[in-house]
């Protein structure tokens, strides 16, 4: 599986990451290799396995919908943002 | 006085008891020898010597007032920098965290708090743990204190070198695919990586959220069993933690393994391991017989195949996970203009994170792609559970199973740090275990001829950390490998 510059662009835009276009042809061979290497996988019969995305065996563990606070405040949260915080909430950038 | 250091964490607690030395003392014992060799050794992201005296004092004086103290009381750790601690800052060893203060606190270090631990700084990583040296850290690499010219290890390397140099008395690392372990066997000291779910998660910087594990390191067996009786069991803000009884692990640390079946798997003595490693884990596993253990033959084909399951399943998780570093609640912020969120998004993770993470978010985007999520995600969680049923059908036979937890000794600093497919295959011995989810431990088993430590690995069944435990203590006993120290500039 080769992936050309234009594929690790589109992966970066994907990811929203802004890549020189030094990292851009770095990251095309190196994940060609990756891909190649992981390759192997597919050596292996697997009809009718289950796919494994936990391995505790719990399943709907829930609890009760309660707001709790006991761990920090939410202006202490609010005080990691690097952005400008006003009324308890972050200024970004427009979106539309 | 000159050695407190290096004290067991009981004989700490016994002369703390016994008013031989006050827990300053040991904080400044451990400061001392910090100062001697951290310059070169580059353990530590952020010392917190104030909070440590202020901490150590304050058991100090519960001891004066003739209050009971705990065994972790007023002893000194250090905690990889992935943990949250409340109000002192947590880099991950990246960029995008430089100056981050948490306001929370990690269950795991909340249980050491609540046990009275002293904390005396944060270690170095790779950076988000993603990393086999601790090359990939944005604050540099942790050398290693047997040879300053080969690295540490990783991710946890700041954490294993740092108890390895007699920094600190234990550390708390996180294993997702070898992270405690092979730098435990660089490092020559024991590392634990529980059962999946055994500590809870919360609090910690999410990596492959199905494969990450906390546990501790230590410079023993005992010393490592009393830091997991402070942090195992259920909280009920991690819900892949079950309610499943946490025994005194400190407790069955006998020198008796007779009629231990211990089964031996071909595939990590394979030819790519090296020679002298087959060698000292070999000889260490005859030790085990000498003992009364019975050995066994085993065959796990599917070793070879462990790699490839964890590197498309682990960097679908860590691009997922990755995804919250968007500099809005928390990270890097980006100077210059920029046009719209969009933009803004791009250049905070372009960059804030480092090569290495880049790499493997693009990695996970991909295989989480439409038109390739089958072939590549679905077919590596289909493998990882052909590797549990392969684990359960080889503990039919036998209660642990002992292996090398590398391939090799450690490397020279930058050998391997362009290539990093060879980096990957470092962990191709602990990423198996890692797979179903399996507690395994390793420990010091001899020295290279160039006087680097070899590790063996104990793999037990899912919640056997007691039996693992137990097997990794009776030979530890039986030998001195743990009780060397490296001469240290």
């Amino acid at each position: 599986m080769k992936l050309t510059k234009e594929e690790v662009e589109k992966l970066a835009h994907l990811a929203r990451m802004k890549l020189t276009p030094e990292e851009v042809s770095k990251y095309s061979e190196q994940l060609t290799d990756i891909l190649d290497y992981v390759q192997m996988l597919s050596e292996l019969d697997t009809k009718g396995v289950p796919e494994t995305s936990q391995v505790t065996g719990l399943s709907n563990v829930t609890r009760e919908d309660e707001i709790k606070m006991d761990l920090c405040k939410p202006e202490e949260l609010l005080k990691c943002s690097p952005l400008p915080v006003a009324n308890r909430q972050i200024r970004v950038k427009r979106i539309i | 006085m000159g050695d407190l250091n290096w004290l067991s964490i009981k004989e700490a607690n016994s002369g703390l008891k016994k008013k031989d030395f006050s827990s300053e003392d040991l904080v400044k014992a451990c400061l001392r020898q910090l100062e001697e060799t951290d310059k070169k050794l580059n353990n530590f992201v952020t010392v917190t010597e104030e909070l440590a005296l202020e901490r150590a004092r304050a058991v100090d004086k519960k001891i004066a007032q003739g209050e009971e103290i705990g065994v972790l009381e007023g002893v000194p750790a250090g905690i990889k920098d992935i943990l949250n601690t409340r109000e002192v800052r947590t880099t991950c060893s990246s960029k995008m965290l430089e100056n981050f203060v948490p306001p929370y606190e990690s269950t795991a270090t909340a249980r050491l708090l609540e046990n009275g631990y002293v904390l005396l700084g944060k270690t170095n990583l790779d950076e988000f743990a993603c990393g086999v040296s601790t090359e990939r850290s944005a604050f540099g690499t942790s050398l290693n204190p047997w040879n300053t010219d080969c690295v540490a290890g990783g991710s946890s390397g700041g954490s294993t070198s740092a108890v390895a140099a007699g920094q600190i008395f234990y550390s708390l690392g996180t294993d997702t695919g070898g992270s405690i372990r092979l730098p435990a066997s660089f490092c020559g000291c024991v590392g634990l990586k529980v059962t999946y779910g055994r500590v809870s998660r919360f609090g910690v910087t999410s990596m492959a959220s199905s494969w990450d594990t906390i546990g501790p390191i230590a410079r023993s067996v005992e010393d490592a069993a009393i830091v997991l009786n402070a942090i195992a069991g259920h909280d009920p803000y991690d819900a892949t933690t079950p309610k499943i009884e946490v025994p005194d692990y400190t407790k069955n640390l006998s020198y008796d393994v007779k009629g231990l079946r211990i089964g031996i798997p071909d595939e990590y003595f394979s030819d790519g391991v090296d020679e002298e490693v087959k060698e000292k884990v070999m000889e260490a596993i005859k030790e085990f017989e000498k003992m009364g253990a019975s050995l066994k033959k085993i065959s796990l084909p599917l070793t070879k195949y462990g790699v490839a399951v964890y590197y498309v399943t682990m960097p679908g998780e860590l691009s997922t996970n990755l995804a919250r570093f968007d500099g809005v609640r928390f990270g890097y912020k980006p100077e210059g203009e920029m046009s719209d969120l969009i933009d803004y998004y791009k250049k905070v993770r372009g960059e804030g994170f480092g090569d290495e993470i880049k790499r493997r978010i693009m990695v996970g985007t991909f295989v989480l792609s439409a038109g390739y999520a089958d072939a590549y995600y679905k077919q590596a969680q289909r493998v990882r559970t052909l590797f549990i049923r392969e684990f359960q059908d080889a503990f039919k036979d036998v209660d642990v199973i002992m292996a090398p937890s590398a391939p090799s000794p450690a490397m020279k600093v930058g050998e391997k740090v362009n290539d990093p497919l060879a980096m990957y295959l470092l962990d191709v011995l602990t990423i198996p275990a890692s797979t179903a989810g399996l507690p395994a431990i390793s420990i010091p088993c001899g020295f290279s001829s160039d006087g680097l430590p070899i590790g063996l690995q104990i793999i037990g069944p899912q919640w056997a950390e007691t039996e693992v435990l137990k097997a990794a203590s009776a030979y530890e006993q039986a030998t001195d490998w743990n009780k060397m120290r490296p001469k240290l500039g």
